[in-house]
């Protein structure tokens, strides 16, 4: 018997490995390595991302003192991921259909939900997804909005719809769910118009990237799907509104799913209901993400250009946070989600058993 | 009028609704060229096209979840589970989303899915091929869940089914597909949802049924009618809900009861329906809640499953027990 293997694994795995270096356009010193692109955007669109950063970036400080203070329901930290949530949203068109995933309610509230009904979301009130936007509530299921997200875009593309498409979020956990292969598979076979976007913040709650798979990127779980993907710098709001642009054209002519990974970062905790990231993260591997930080890094570009002060962002962050304020007051004021409402929106027509507890529960509810 | 198998039946319905809304879509795991593994949906690719009838990967979760995604843009999908054992896989799909959609948007948003699916045993099949699985879905608010035990049921139910805006778990009994025809109206008709059927009138005990049940009841109620005991066989129809109505006005006259199911006899059907009558018709009753149902073992595939199934000869003998109590 040979000893010799007739397959060279390892260079098989080697070439696995071997990554074409993910897509930037500024650097983590906020110098331009692509000009070209860098040059498409105008002073009013580089100050526009800014400003859509910055918005999140007081969402995020807002919507966590409120949750300090008792105010909230269910809510996933954004901080750090402003430029791969604005980035890729802003890329997208009214139009399109969103599903969300639970960390993705800034997105929703730039595709067209207001503030007040993700925070009645967070809380659990159904007002909160009455919104106008085209888009799911966000999914808690970590890999289900794959699958629904296939079959928006075959809907999407049975209807014939023009300049339309459906983009879904999941995270680098997701990618281990089955359901995410299945939605990207689905979606190669029928060669739908869905946008993957897999943002890789590097943590499922405690489980490291590197136990998630052993695949050298989250990219490249497209390939087995026959979906082109990429990885894109999640910290470089330009790199991943280009990227996220250049795939829903891609899209519209025809061409089938995209699958993006935008490289990224958590810097709190995964859920504001109380884990605490200093279990499984060190100091050390949270300062170098900071210092790649999206606000700053684009930040330097429009000081340079004399576009940004610091007084500006200021009262931008004031003026934001204003309105957070007056959003959440708004969500107290709505109306308290009965029970007996909460039976009749289970189904169309009641059940004969859900009738009776409707009429049980207007009753007491008449009484409070 | 024509004579029509179980199977015959659905294809029927199938046919009418893809005719009646261009909106309607079916697809699943070898229904196009193939027709289904069964068959049902034979000759339907051919009549509407690839676009309409059409094979998927196969991935159960992403058939369901294909569906949902479709159903969110206003088609009226009616995915197919090859065998109700695969449902595991899209459980998710099935209770966590489709079935909660219309709860979430407060109805503004809804997917209105009709998944269609084979199951039941005694046809000697693989494992995961024959279980009676409705007892996993039956519990899940938002879902409907029909069972059929006659091609003219069959037919109306479907397109009842369709055409609901809510989502329905379809389940089609294998044994039957091919075992009893019907004379059925060949256009268009439908049967109600939620609404159990009297299918043979009874003074002196009520038979609760469903699916393939029904069959054996009705022949239980030959048997016991040679010996002048005269049974009310219902048929459930719809196993959530049920129709506690229809059960409770049969016991002011019978006064007795037996409720029959071919799935294993925990935490099902069964069971729900003898805790209703406990709860709001025991004195109707002069006598014990009778059950019959299957053992609480794992389905026994192919050797075991022709004594492990329940048949007409326990349903007579848990009768007589009940009688001279």
């Amino acid at each position: 018997m040979a000893n010799k293997s007739v397959v060279d694994f390892e260079a098989i795995k080697k070439d696995l490995a071997d990554l074409p270096k993910p897509i930037q356009v500024l650097d983590e010193n906020s110098n331009v390595v692509d000009q070209e692109t860098f040059d498409s955007f105008s002073d009013d669109d580089l100050v526009e991302f800014m400003k859509k950063m910055v918005w999140e970036r007081a969402l995020h400080e807002q919507t966590m003192n409120f949750s300090r203070q008792g105010r909230m329901g269910f809510y996933a930290p954004t901080e750090g991921e402003e430029a791969s949530e604005m980035g890729t949203v802003l890329a997208m068109k009214k139009q399109d259909y969103l599903l969300p995933a639970y960390r993705d309610v800034p997105q929703l509230i730039q595709h067209g939900a207001t503030v007040t009904e993700a925070y009645l979301w967070s809380r659990g009130h159904v007002l909160g997804n009455e919104y106008e936007a085209n888009s799911m509530m966000p999914q808690i299921i970590i890999g289900a909005a794959y699958d629904e997200a296939a079959g928006v875009g075959l809907g999407i593309k049975k209807n014939k719809e023009e300049d339309t498409i459906a983009f879904t979020y999941t995270g680098d956990g997701g990618t281990s769910q089955g359901d995410s292969y299945e939605g990207m598979n689905f979606a190669g076979a029928f060669q739908t118009p869905t946008l993957f976007i897999v943002q890789n913040n590097g943590f499922a709650i405690s489980t490291p990237r590197a136990k998630q798979t052993a695949a050298p990127s989250l990219a490249q779980k497209a390939v087995a799907a026959g979906i082109p993907s990429v990885q894109v710098d999640g910290m470089d709001i330009l790199a991943c509104y280009t990227v996220a642009k250049a795939a829903r054209d891609y899209m519209v002519a025809g061409n089938g799913p995209v699958m993006i990974e935008t490289l990224t970062y958590r810097y709190g905790a995964h859920s504001s209901a109380g884990d605490d990231p200093k279990r499984y993260r060190t100091e050390d591997e949270v300062k170098p993400w900071h210092e790649k930080d999206p606000l700053i890094r684009l930040r330097k570009v429009l000081e340079d250009k004399g576009l940004w002060s610091d007084e500006q962002e200021e009262k931008l962050v004031d003026e934001y946070k204003a309105s957070f304020k007056d959003a959440i007051k708004e969500a107290d004021e709505a109306p308290k989600d009965k029970v007996s409402d909460m039976l009749k929106r289970t189904f169309e027509i009641p059940t004969p058993e859900m009738r009776k507890e409707i009429e049980k529960f207007e009753a007491k509810e008449s009484n409070e | 009028m024509s004579k029509k198998t179980y199977i015959q039946a659905i294809t029927d319905a199938l046919d009418i609704l893809l005719e009646d809304d261009p909106k309607t879509l079916i697809f699943g795991e070898d229904v196009g060229k193939n027709g289904g593994v069964f068959r049902t949906t034979q000759g339907l690719q051919d009549k509407y096209g690839e676009d309409r009838v059409f094979d998927t990967p196969l991935a159960e979760s992403g058939i369901l979840g294909l569906a949902t995604g479709l159903g969110l843009k206003g088609f009226r999908p009616i995915p197919e589970i090859q065998f109700m054992g695969f449902s595991f896989e899209a459980i998710d799909q099935i209770v966590g989303q489709q079935a909660r959609m219309r709860f979430r948007f407060n109805g503004k948003q809804i997917s209105p899915v009709t998944i269609r699916t084979p199951y039941g045993g005694g046809t000697h099949t693989a494992e995961m091929h024959a279980d009676n699985l409705e007892n996993y879905f039956t519990g899940a608010p938002g879902l409907r869940v029909v069972m059929p035990s006659n091609p003219y049921d069959a037919k109306g139910l479907l397109i009842s089914s369709v055409e609901n805006n809510d989502p329905v778990l379809f389940m089609e009994n294998l044994k039957l597909y091919r075992s009893m025809k019907d004379d059925i109206p060949d256009g268009k008709y439908t049967v109600p949802l939620d609404k159990a059927n009297v299918v043979r009138e009874g003074t002196d005990i009520t038979l609760v049924a469903y699916g393939a049940e029904v069959n054996e009841a009705k022949k239980a109620a030959d048997t016991l009618a040679e010996n002048n005991i005269s049974a009310e066989v219902i048929d459930l129809r719809t196993v959530s809900p049920i129709d506690t109505e229809t059960i409770f006005k049969s016991l002011e006259k019978t006064h007795k009861v037996v409720v029959v199911q071919e799935a294993q006899k925990m935490a099902g059907v069964g069971a729900q329906v003898a805790s209703a009558i406990a709860e709001d018709a025991i004195l109707s009753l002069n006598a014990p809640i009778g059950r019959v149902a299957a053992p609480n073992s794992v389905y026994p595939f192919a050797q075991g499953e022709d004594y492990w199934i329940p048949g007409a000869d326990e349903i007579v003998e848990k009768a007589n027990e009940i009688l001279n109590y």
